[in-house]
């Protein structure tokens, strides 16, 4: 069932892509090819390989439990949280927490939580910032 | 001979102190990603590709670095397959299947130190295979024209699920799907831009080093959140080592076996649809069939240790010909280091070799030393390394995503970028559960735009003619192979990826 949602899902992918090849604007200087044919190409082998995976499905694949989902959706929230805070409370402050989260749902205890969580942190800055230069995001303690 | 002064230049080139340094630190990293296993060659390497390239280092530095990951990985991965019967990445897969055994009987050193030797063999061998092999295929490169050099993408695509491949249906979408990412932005033949939506951060098209880390290092974060394995595979089981060094005999005994499989190994590297995995199979089942005449292969034949460690370290050299000298990567990882040069701005290709010879020969003379300097580290230091495999991956695992942002912020600054990446690493984790392949998706955002223009240079060069494709010996020929190599894996890929596993299974079930 998964194999044949993918491949109806595929073909959707692949109608949408055409459209939007189809769209694309010409320029008045073009060569004899064009932007779209490239484009339309890819299109119609997606959708061919698309239609036999959905046609042809594969055995079933092991999807985890609901708890498990929902863990992976809140890792990801946590992440897109993280990407979005960096610039406005600092790498080091953010990378803390981030990390601190992604240990303690891995099934570490919260004290070993907090310190792989300031160990990443401090440990990325002193390494990658201080030692290699490279430029980390800036909170408002400067760090 | 010109060989010899070139790899004189490549020496010259190689041994200043900051690529030693780097070389020997590339080992060090390498052989730790390969040994812990979730962590393979091409994890190890996308992590560290914007590092290397936000530190400011130059072409060469970074490609030795990288490089010597990518050996060093080759050469980790035994360690885990040996001591714990779970091999660290894919290719070391066959090594369980007499290492641990071996372990098991109290000659866990030996094994080791065994297979760190045939390690070596395999890919210094392979090194001189390169250095021999890749100047002819740049011959027959230079007479490649726009025609060729699209037939020779199509080739690498369709061959490049394997002949272990079980749907090619899978591969083909994932290969479309890469390349249907690389058209975002704006197009570089007219300007127009194309599926950007208007969003200004897509005209420039999406950053592939952020696919890669995406598709590769958070996909794996992901599946260890999925199945919670926060634990160290190490947990309740004695690392005794033993015996360090292994005595001359059994290195006598191995000798034909290394050498053999890493002839066999060399070839399976070369060959589009086989890399590393294949190699280390086929190198085994041969040297299974040629000298198991006790039937002690699977009860820890040392011979079974050596031959797929030599095959597999062989194929990882054998892999860098058709990406150096043809610019097409044959596996996963040299697919990443290919994206290392582009994200240099380097093109491989035959060209390489004319104008940077430098790159190249410091490279090939970097893979010798990181080479010494591996089997230095693998055998009298591979007791620090199995302490590795003793950090638990709760704490690992943090470690790696973080610094995935960290690589990926450097680059550019920007927080869209992170999100993409969030983005890619949810579309890999949904797509390694339907068992569609990721390399392919990296390959087709890597070459996408050089298949692209190529394919319209040619026709341009036609006026319009689209038979122009197949219009030459060369490219037809190509294009044969593309078809064989596509349609083959139909017809025994389920055979061959049955017995890549069902011998795994019995075998490693009757030694338990």
């Amino acid at each position: 069932m998964s194999d044949r949602i993918f491949g109806v899902f595929g073909i959707l992918l692949a109608i949408g892509f055409a459209v939007a090849a189809l769209a694309i604007e010409e320029s008045f200087l073009s060569d004899a090819v064009g932007p779209k044919a490239f484009p339309l190409i890819i299109a119609a082998i997606l959708g061919l390989s698309s239609a036999v995976i959905a046609f042809r499905p594969d055995v079933e694949p092991v999807w985890p439990p609901l708890g498990r989902l929902a863990e992976i959706a809140a890792a990801v929230v946590v992440m897109v949280l993280y990407a979005q805070m960096l610039p406005v409370a600092g790498f080091v402050i953010a990378t803390f927490f981030a990390a601190a989260y992604l240990a303690w749902r891995l099934g570490s205890g919260p004290v070993e939580s907090v310190l792989v969580g300031l160990g990443t942190s401090v440990g990325i800055y002193v390494i990658f910032h201080l030692i290699l230069g490279l430029s980390l995001a800036r909170g408002p303690f400067g760090f | 001979m010109e060989l010899f002064a070139s790899l004189g230049d490549g020496f010259a080139i190689a041994l200043t102190w900051q690529n030693i340094l780097l070389a020997l630190l590339g080992c060090f990293l390498g052989t730790i990603m390969g040994a812990l296993p979730g962590l393979g060659p091409s994890n190890g390497v996308a992590i560290l590709i914007p590092l290397a390239f936000t530190m400011g280092l130059g072409a060469t530095p970074s490609l030795i670095l990288l490089t010597s990951v990518y050996y060093g990985a080759m050469y980790g991965g035994r360690i885990s397959s040996i001591l714990l019967n779970i091999p660290g990445d894919e290719p070391a897969m066959m090594t369980c299947l007499d290492g641990y055994p071996m372990a098991k009987k109290g000659f866990a050193g030996e094994a080791l130190s065994l297979s760190g030797i045939a390690s070596f063999v395999g890919a210094f061998l392979a090194t001189w295979g390169l250095i021999l092999l890749a100047p002819q295929l740049v011959k027959i490169a230079l007479l490649f024209g726009p025609a060729e050099y699209f037939a020779l993408f199509a080739l690498a695509f369709m061959t490049l699920g394997g002949v272990s491949s079980t749907n090619q249906a899978k591969s083909a979408f994932a290969a479309a799907l890469g390349l249907g990412l690389a058209t975002i932005g704006v197009d570089t033949q007219t300007g127009v831009p194309r599926f950007t939506f208007g969003e200004v951060h897509l005209y420039d098209g999406l950053d592939f080093l952020v696919a890669i880390v995406g598709l590769f290092a958070l996909s794996e974060v992901f599946i260890f959140l999925e199945t919670r394995h926060g634990g160290s595979d190490a947990e309740g089981h004695k690392l005794k080592i033993g015996k360090l060094y292994p005595p001359m005999s059994m290195i006598k005994a191995c000798t034909p076996t290394m050498l053999r499989t890493s002839v066999l190994g060399f070839i399976a590297g070369v060959l589009p649809g086989a890399g590393a995995s294949l190699g280390s199979f086929i190198s085994y089942s041969m040297e299974k069939r040629l000298v198991d005449k006790d039937g002690t292969f699977g009860t820890g034949d040392p011979r079974g240790v050596a031959a797929p460690e030599a095959g597999n370290n062989a194929a990882a050299g054998g892999a860098l010909v058709p990406m150096l000298a043809l610019g097409v990567p044959g596996s996963g990882t040299t697919a990443v280091l290919l994206a290392v040069l582009l994200a240099l701005n380097i093109t491989p290709g035959p060209l390489l070799f004319t104008q940077n010879p430098d790159v190249v020969w410091g490279l090939i003379a970097a893979l010798f030393i990181a080479n010494f300097m591996l089997l230095a580290m693998n055998i009298p230091m591979v007791g620090l390394f199995t302490r590795v495999l003793m950090v638990p991956s709760r704490i690992l695992m943090p470690i790696v995503a973080m610094v995935s942002f960290v690589g990926i912020y450097g680059i550019s600054g920007s927080s869209f970028d992170l999100l993409v990446m969030i983005g890619f690493g949810v579309m890999g984790w949904v797509l390694r559960k339907l068992d569609v392949p990721l390399v392919p998706i990296i390959l087709g955002t890597l070459l996408g735009n050089s298949m692209e223009n190529n394919l319209r240079r040619a026709v341009t060069i036609d006026n319009g003619n689209w038979w122009t494709l197949v219009d030459s010996p060369l490219s037809i020929a190509l294009w044969a192979i593309a078809l064989v190599g596509f349609v083959l894996p139909l017809i025994v890929g389920a055979r061959v990826k049955a017995r890549m596993h069902a011998r795994r299974d019995t075998e490693g079930a009757i030694s338990d």
